[in-house]
Parts: C-alpha cells; structure tokens; sequence
C-alpha cells in the first residue's frame, strides 16, 4: 500500500502517524510538504494531526487554501482513501470534503486524555476490522473537537451512515457524560457519502503500539492495508 | 480604501466564548448583560478605488477564507 502524510507548517503528529502507518504496510509512507501541487499515485492520503498555521483564523482554514489540498480534493474525488486526524480533521472540514465544522470544546478547555468510542460504521475501508457497536479506548488531544452541524447536515450524516465513531461512557452507553467536548450528536468520527473519507478527533496513531500502553488503532491502519490488498 | 469586516456566529450556534465573558459580566455586577456572542473584527487596505469592485472582492474572500459560512455570518463596510 502507497501512503502519503501532508506535512504543515505547524504539524506535530505527522511523524507518529508515519510510523503508524509504516508498521501496518512495512514501508515508510511519502512525507508531503504543503506547497506540493501534485501526488504520486496513492491509495492513502493521511492528514495529521498539530496546530497547522498556529491555529490562527479557525482551525485549519488557512491549511485548507494550501495548494496540497487542491490536489488531495481531486485524489478524494477519483476515490483515494483519505484520513484526517484532529488537526486533519478540522483542514477536511474546511476544504468541504467532509461536512460540519469543530467548534471550540463545550469547556473552553484543551481536553488530553483517553475516551472510549462506540464503532458505528464498519463498512469502510478504515473500520472493516471493527466490530459494530463495539467499544474501544482511544486518545484525545484538543481545543477545537465540538462537532457542530444543522439539523439537516446532521440528519443527512445519520441517514447515510457517515458516522463512524460516537463517544461514549466505558460501559458504552452514548450520553452527554461520556462526551468530552459537546460535540453533536456525540460524533467523534465521520466519514464522507461515499465513505472513502474519515474525520476524526481521535489519535489512532497514540494508540498503533503497545508500547504506548495500547494498540486498540493497529486495527484501523490493518483496515486500510486489507482494503488495498 | 480600507475594508472592516465583522464576522459573527450565526443565531443558534452554540457560543461558549460568549457564555464565559457573560458569566464574568454578572460576577462583576453587570447583572442586566444577556445574549454576550464573541466575534472577530477584521481589517484590509485595498488598492482599488472602486466600492462595488472592493465589496465583491472582500465578500469573496470571507466565503473563501475569512468567515466559514456554516457557522458564520459577515458583514462588510468600506471606508474611502
């Protein structure tokens, strides 16, 4: 599998995602830096993680209008898979690939701990090795990971089955305990229609080595390695 | 000319910002404050001369940049 990682200036989970990435396909991914205008032929785009332009204007925006994403869009569009991790979640919102917006955290404050997460949707290229409904330990690290949609985006999400991970209370019950950040609809995660697109606040790649105390990701990056085989 | 544009949280969209400065408000006695939202203000010096051209440019760049409009409205005025 042929990985790329686009690299902002303000980055700082690009590397830990490579080597993520790099244990599930056994090779390095591409480190791309923002400024690229065109991609080698891919099956993976991930966008990291960090603090991409020091956050200013909105989360991600000014990352969005780099010349990269222009050609991750039309990547998106021919069907590469893309993920976008936190920072890389909050730039697909701000391209359009993935609808909504992440609003500052309901309690005004930098949230960094574990969370649990119910499974939604297995049927991507992400999560075909989870088990629907299941519950699983992650990491969370950020200012800005209140989903916020209208009623009629949200509903649109809900029907189509682009939700791909919910928080969640240890025990699995989905309620406003078990949210960290207010998000809508407890959304941790979303996919695009087409489901070739993940968004999510979580850090997998904190979570890809026992080493770290936990490899409750590994999962996800051997789903996107199975998806390409 | 000099743009000023005012980018604000639309109605309904959940303000914790805004909240906080309120909550902080009544903590100093300003007890008949209600309805605090936060914005941004920004400003642009532009070189045309041309009001209608400068409004249509500075819009653009709010819908592009500036404002996301999910969440956001704008509202621009031009100084000559």
């Amino acid at each position: 599998m042929k990985a790329a990682v686009i690299v902002f200036p303000g980055s700082n989970r690009d590397r830990d995602v490579a080597l993520a990435v790099e244990q599930s396909t056994g090779q390095p991914p591409a480190m791309i830096w923002h400024q690229e205008a065109k991609l080698p032929k891919l099956d993976l785009i991930v966008v990291p993680g960090g603090f991409s332009y020091g956050d200013y204007l909105r989360c991600g925006a000014m990352a969005s209008q780099s010349p990269i994403m222009a050609e991750v869009k039309r990547q998106a569009a021919k069907g590469v898979r893309v993920i976008g991790i936190c920072n890389g979640f909050q730039i697909l919102t701000e391209t359009g690939l993935l609808p909504g917006v992440l609003m500052r955290n309901r309690g005004l404050k930098f949230i960094c701990t574990d969370v649990h997460l119910k499974v939604e949707q297995t049927k991507s290229a992400f999560t075909s090795r989870y088990k629907k409904g299941e519950v699983i330990r992650f990491h969370i690290a950020h200012n800005e990971g209140n989903f916020y949609a209208d009623a009629k985006t949200l509903k649109q999400i809900e029907d189509k089955g682009q939700v791909a991970f919910r928080y969640c209370e240890a025990n699995g019950k989905v309620s406003n305990a078990g949210n960290p950040n207010g998000a809508k609809n407890h959304i941790a995660g979303i996919f695009n229609v087409k489901r070739n697109v993940l968004g999510l606040m979580p850090h997998p790649e904190v979570m890809s080595d026992p080493m770290l105390g936990c490899n409750n990701a590994r999962r996800m990056f051997d789903s996107m390695v199975e998806a390409v085989a | 000319m000099k743009a000023k544009v005012h980018i604000t949280l639309k109605a309904g969209v959940l303000d914790p910002q805004g909240k906080a400065v309120e909550h902080a408000l009544h903590g100093l006695g300003f007890n008949s404050v209600s309805e605090v939202r936060q914005g941004k203000y920004i400003e642009l010096k532009l070189k045309t001369k041309d009001k209608k051209k400068a409004k249509a440019e500075v819009e653009k760049m709010c819908k592009t940049l500036l404002a996301n409009t999910i969440v956001e409205n704008f509202k621009v005025d031009l100084d000559e």
